[in-house]
């Protein structure tokens, strides 16, 4: 008994060296090297103007992507969980098909549909309307890599929790509208939350689909991630890491939400 | 061919619009498939409608030449190697959190999910830098003889740290069904705790196991953002298929990207539509065991 209990010890003691050089390690580093040349380089690289110019485009970016894919997600919940039809496992698995391509298979097939060589992009461009190597093509890559995480959160969800309240509410003469926001959003608004972090997260910190189709203007098409990019490819590391430190926050905060949304997932 | 697409598509929802007993069946499904359609369908479609513009030579000649080849090579075998790590360590991972209470464990339970969180550019860049001769782990590997930056080896760390959460994720929940009693029978009629593991837990830990493997195997075939920095993409030895791609993108061949793009396309799908089968599979077998 007290060699398992020693035997035990051993293997908790190793998943935390395991974590801590594979998830926490990368982390110090990150902060050390952000504050290396000290607070005020710091600050200045922070409010540097492209870097700052990164961070609202990236911001546009998310409140484009997340209502959007919210709403897709919402759609395609409701329709696969509250009926039968056929081809549904087809669809339902058809959702998640985008989480398996690679980014820049993402990014390329948006070049390929609505970019210059394209005759829609030529269409397009004729009328003054720049889709690749601008913010509507970043959009386009960000909406595709993110594409289920809302839905593939309600879909299971809504599944499991069946029809008959809604039945209900309907036949005491409710409409379809507000049997969804009276009955059905208070049952899945922690699910729903839970999927819009996710998403938000993969949105902001997208880099390989946005790094295809932004065509890394400075100031202008470039996203946090791809500021990082720049800065390290520039040898300017500190500055890299400084921004990086500000993804590093949201990545924390993502997580952090996570947990107390899984809590109150599961406390429902 | 689009004509045709939205006849489909139309004839699908008006056949099944009837069934409708909670309202917004027509709406909410006609949004989805046209969503669908617009965002992911068609403009896959449009890679492979692109691709078929070659003729099949110089298809061949673009997919399988040596350069391709060397990436697809290094791709699949780093994908393979950090995905049997990623299990290794997911499995031990995943066992340690769910069997055995000890402090800071809800730390380690929610810091799991980080390279989900952390957008992968700043993963690439901070591996690259670890790992590199001067860094905190390159310090240590290099004397060693490890190269662990810019390498073979560099590839699998950044994947190993892509997809490992992958299989911890698959296995929490497998491990938490498992039923002690069994284990505990076993003990009382003296097995030992070696036999306990090979015999009782193996098994049942194989099908999520697997899962796991091939999530972040599919996961590391088209990584790109992690990879890149530690990689050195070097043509023949340290680069990946997803990064030949970019390079022919950024010199405008638009041709030869379409046609490795195709190829890479076809491995995810491959992989994408095993992962469903076999889970769709495995479900069976599991409500028919209840």
């Amino acid at each position: 008994m007290n060699l398992r209990s020693i035997g035990i010890g051993v293997l908790i003691a190793l998943v935390i060296i395991i974590l801590s050089v594979l998830l926490l390690l990368p982390v110090a580093l990150i902060m050390v090297s952000a504050l290396k040349k000290g607070l005020e380089f710091y600050v200045e690289a922070i409010q540097n103007e492209f870097t700052l110019s990164a961070l609202w485009l990236t911001l546009k970016v998310a409140l484009w992507v997340v209502p959007l894919n919210t709403l897709f997600g919402l759609c395609a919940a409701w329709a696969i969980s509250k009926y039968a039809f056929k081809g549904r496992a087809l669809l339902n698995t058809l959702i998640d098909l985008p989480l398996s391509v690679s980014p820049v298979i993402a990014g390329m097939i948006f070049i390929l549909s609505v970019g210059a060589a394209s005759p829609l992009g030529t269409w397009l461009l004729d009328h003054d309307f720049k889709i690749i190597f601008a913010l509507p093509g970043i959009v386009l890559g960000t909406l595709f890599v993110t594409f289920p995480m809302v839905a593939r959160e309600l879909i299971p969800l809504m599944e499991s929790q069946g029809n008959e309240e809604e039945e209900a509410a309907l036949s005491l003469g409710a409409n379809g509208f507000q049997t969804f926001l009276k009955i059905t959003l208070p049952k899945i608004k922690w699910g729903l939350l839970y999927g819009i972090i996710l998403c938000n997260a993969r949105a902001m910190g997208e880099f390989g689909a946005v790094s295809v189709v932004s065509g890394h203007i400075r100031g202008q098409t470039n996203t946090l991630p791809l500021h990082v990019e720049v800065l390290y490819n520039e040898y300017q590391f500190a500055a890299a890491f400084a921004v990086s430190s500000l993804l590093v926050g949201l990545a924390f905060v993502t997580l952090i939400l996570k947990q107390w949304l899984g809590v109150k997932k599961a406390e429902y | 061919m689009l004509k045709k697409y939205i006849l489909v598509m139309e004839a699908f929802l008006i056949k099944f619009i009837k069934n409708r007993k909670i309202p917004g069946f027509g709406l909410t499904l006609g949004y989805t498939l046209v969503y669908l359609s617009v965002l992911v369908l068609l403009p896959l479609a449009m890679l492979v409608l692109k691709a078929s513009h070659l003729t099949g030579s110089q298809f061949l000649a673009i997919v399988l030449s040596e350069r391709a080849l060397a990436a697809y090579k290094v791709t699949f075998f780093a994908s393979l190697v950090s995905g049997l790590v990623s299990t290794l360590l997911g499995v031990l991972t995943a066992w340690v959190l769910v069997r055995y209470t000890f402090i800071t464990q809800s730390f380690w339970d929610a810091i799991i999910d980080l390279p989900f969180a952390l957008p992968t550019a700043v993963a690439g860049i901070t591996l690259t830098t670890l790992y590199s001769q001067n860094g905190w782990v390159g310090r240590i590997l290099y004397p060693l003889g490890y190269q662990s930056a810019y390498s073979f080896f560099g590839i699998c760390v950044a994947l190993v740290f892509i997809g490992f959460p992958f299989v911890v994720r698959t296995l929490q929940p497998v491990i938490m069904e498992l039923e002690k009693d069994v284990e505990e029978a076993a003990r009382s009629l003296g097995a030992s705790s070696l036999q306990i593991f090979l015999k009782i837990i193996c098994p049942a830990l194989i099908p999520g196991a697997l899962t796991g493997f091939a999530l972040s195997f599919g996961r590391a075939i088209g990584e790109y953002g992690s990879v890149v920095f530690i990689s050195g993409n070097i043509p023949y030895k340290t680069e990946i298929a997803p990064m030949l791609i970019m390079g022919k993108l950024e010199q405008f061949e638009y041709e030869a990207a379409t046609a490795i793009g195709v190829v890479m396309l076809l491995c995810s799908l491959v992989i994408f539509f095993s992962i469903q089968y076999v889970q769709v599979k495995l479900q069976k077998k599991w409500s028919q065991g209840q």
